[in-house]
């Protein structure tokens, strides 16, 4: 404990850092666009698309196409493993689209959660063996971040500390390994919208389940500095009957993370969780507009929140490609200003300013 | 752990945090004229005074009405006797300091014990009854209190123990203070004892904080309403290697933003070992750090402040003003050091370290 054995050379260090911060560069987000094979099912099944594989390459080549407008809103892209090795229709790889773009390519690496036996349904997630050489891989195939989701519920007796140590321990291991190798760890702790709870009791979880995972990232010893923290919002269950507004989300996000994360870490992307488009952009912007000090990028890392209308708008038509790409390339820029803080539009809850300042819960 | 039992109301909530933006507001630091009866006897011997109770408290009155030092000091941190001591015209001390504007502080730990089966590590005690020490403590004057833990880093400390143990007996302690309304400075000190170069201390800072702070989550503190007194990061007393100012202010801050939550209000540090000078100079070095910094960086100095004043009075009632001007003039310097606006007369040992200046280091 009292030695250090230095994990990364001072220059390993700073090629971690800087890819982190380019990807949270004023102005810009990710687009989440790793959906794996299933989720991906769910999504087409929506618009009535058979789940192949030519399909899902048609729908991310409708969002990897968008023009030169998306460089100053999308700071990375992070791939599922398939789509890491696809092309566009002119043969050109996804991964090369997207660095000519100078935008941050990512993969998630994660298998997959699984049950922790002995807990009211909780889970962990697998997916560390062989991880340090998948991570070698990817990074000679292009990518320079990766992603990694844990979940978390909400409910009488969860999340039990049981869930809340080896999810932190988890990602703090895939961290500690994504770093040997250049590889800019995103460290998503989910903590699911499902249940009738209240704003203030997904504060309370959120600073345990975050406090925990800071302590495993330090223990773990992986740099901070070259780390991106992908948290959901403080938000209500899905099923609470009391109605909170954007500001009051706002505050009780950013005061949870003002407890729990420290400075050094580049940026916050937060996921959009079951948040419509609109919803996740004013939000967004009004954590953005907290009066609270905050000392870390606060963007975005949307997947559905920034495909929803895309999606139902290219329904598998080639025709519809271009309509389709615009509806992506407007919901990036939207979400570009919001996490400056800049977003004006959107008829979210104006009735309820019911704006609290320096309300601590 | 997954339901909130708050113990604290938003008024409660409130008073702390008021108290403690009150402490830190810019330009202010605290002074730390809590040494025990033990340390002043160290002090006064160095200036051959008595080490009696009456020559305690006409010292610290010097301190107490000394002119002008309102806008440096946002608070006084008192030894559990002097908090009972008069003025000359009997006003009680507390009540002096109060009525200057200035935040009243008591030690209210016991002193470290050894920690059987270690290589001469220690834990603190002073939990016994501190809750009702507390509540009187308030009533009597008293908005924030200190409480030290102390580390040392050799070859096999600190162990895990020592980490745990101190981060936790901290961390029932700040609990314990919140219920009062008392706001609890948390000092874990890691002393410069030793040969260890800069990047070492700066390790060993970092995760006795990580504990700190899990610690403090796992009991419940709200952090908005604490403060923290840490060691500068420094090299070892004997380290041959000699460090720039810059690389001291570049360490302590990266220790820092690597461990404290922004919603602690403000960062308070002990002087430990060093000079008037270099306490003031290093302040200054942290506070022009370019990384970005979301708490307040301030002084919480004992030696560091009082040093010169001490020997200027030399236990002499006719040295009382010289004793007070010396004491003026450090709290001035380090009013601006914490704003990182001092500029050095060019004492001996100041100069020199600019050129160092590695912009973004890390270790």
């Amino acid at each position: 404990m009292t030695h250090q054995v230095p994990a990364l050379t001072t220059s390993q260090k700073k090629e971690l850092q800087e890819t982190a911060l380019r990807i949270v560069t004023p102005g810009k987000g990710i687009l989440a666009a790793d959906e794996s094979v299933g989720s991906m099912g769910k999504r087409l099944n929506q618009i009535g698309v058979e789940n192949t594989e030519e399909n899902r390459r048609q729908f991310r080549q409708v969002l990897f196409r968008a023009d030169d407008r998306i460089n100053s809103c999308i700071g990375g892209v992070i791939f599922f493993h398939e789509t890491l090795y696809q092309q566009a229709d002119d043969g050109t790889s996804f991964v090369k689209m997207i660095k000519d773009k100078n935008i941050a390519v990512g993969i998630k690496v994660d298998k997959g959660v699984v049950p922790l036996a002995g807990t009211n349904g909780e889970s962990t997630t697998q997916g560390l063996d062989g991880l340090l050489e998948r991570c070698a891989q990817y990074k000679k195939d292009g990518a320079n971040f990766a992603k990694w989701r844990c979940v978390f519920k909400i409910g009488d007796t969860t999340p039990s500390t049981l869930s809340i140590q080896e999810n932190a321990n988890v990602l703090a291991r895939y961290s500690s390994i994504c770093q040997q190798h250049g590889i800019v760890p995103i460290v998503e702790p989910e903590i699911l919208p499902d249940g009738d709870h209240d704003l203030r009791r997904c504060q309370y979880v959120t600073e345990k389940v975050l406090a925990a995972l800071y302590k495993a990232m330090s223990d773990h010893h992986v740099y901070l500095e070259g780390t991106l923290l992908k948290p959901n919002m403080v938000t209500p269950g899905h099923s609470c009957s009391t109605k909170y507004s954007a500001e009051e989300v706002a505050m009780a996000t950013v005061t949870a993370l003002r407890r729990t994360v420290p400075p050094a870490v580049s940026g916050v992307t937060f996921l959009s969780g079951g948040q419509s488009e609109e919803e996740a952009s004013v939000h967004l912007n009004a954590i953005n507009n907290c009066p609270l000090v905050k000392p870390w990028a606060l963007t975005f890392s949307y997947g559905r929140a920034l495909q929803a209308s895309a999606l139902k708008t290219w329904r598998g038509h080639k025709e519809n490609e271009n309509v389709a790409t615009e509806q992506f390339i407007k919901r990036a820029e939207v979400n570009s200003l919001a996490c400056q803080g800049k977003y004006t539009g959107g008829g979210y809850s104006e009735s309820d300013q019911i704006y609290v300042a320096n309300h601590a819960y | 752990m997954p339901h909130s039992f708050p113990f604290l109301s938003t008024e409660q909530k409130k008073e702390l945090s008021d108290i403690a933006q009150k402490i830190v507001a810019p330009g202010k630091g605290i002074l730390a004229a809590d040494e025990s009866t033990g340390s002043v006897a160290k002090r006064f011997q160095s200036i051959n005074t008595e080490n009696t109770e009456e020559n305690r408290r006409l010292y610290r009155q010097l301190l107490f009405t000394a002119d002008s030092v309102e806008p440096c000091i946002g608070g006084v941190i008192f030894f559990h006797e002097t908090l009972y001591q008069k003025t000359d015209d009997g006003q009680l001390f507390p009540e002096l300091i109060k009525d200057r504007g200035m935040v009243v502080g008591i030690k209210v730990d016991k002193g470290v014990v050894p920690l059987a089966g270690t290589n001469g590590e220690t834990t603190t005690q002073g939990l016994d009854g501190l809750y009702e020490r507390c509540a009187q403590y308030k009533k009597d004057g008293a908005d924030f209190a200190k409480w030290r833990c102390v580390l040392k880093i050799t070859d096999t400390t600190p162990s895990e123990l020592a980490i745990k143990e101190n981060a936790n007996v901290l961390a029932r302690y700040a609990s314990i203070c919140q219920m009062h309304g008392i706001v609890p400075i948390v000092e874990p000190e890691i002393l410069p004892d030793g040969d260890h170069d800069l990047k070492r201390t700066q390790y060993v800072t970092e995760k006795v904080l990580a504990a700190v702070y899990k610690a403090l989550s796992d009991h419940h503190v709200y952090l908005e309403g604490t403060l923290l007194k840490p060691n500068m990061v420094t090299a070892g007393h004997s380290c041959p290697q000699k460090f720039s100012n810059q690389e001291i202010a570049m360490a302590t801050v990266t220790a820092l933003r690597r461990t404290v939550p922004p919603a602690v209000p403000g960062i308070t540090f002990l002087s430990g070992g060093q000079s008037e000078e270099e306490a003031t100079i290093n302040l200054n070095a942290m506070n022009q750090c370019p990384l970005h910094r979301p708490w307040a960086i301030t002084f919480s100095y004992g030696r560091a402040l009082q040093a010169s004043a001490l020997k200027a009075w030399g236990g002499k009632p006719e040295n009382g003003k010289a004793c007070q001007d010396e004491f003026i003039k450090r709290a001035l310097n380090n009013s601006k050091a914490c704003q990182g606006k001092y500029v050095s007369t060019g004492e001996k040992g100041a100069a020199g370290g600019e050129s160092l200046f590695v912009a973004n280091h890390s270790y």
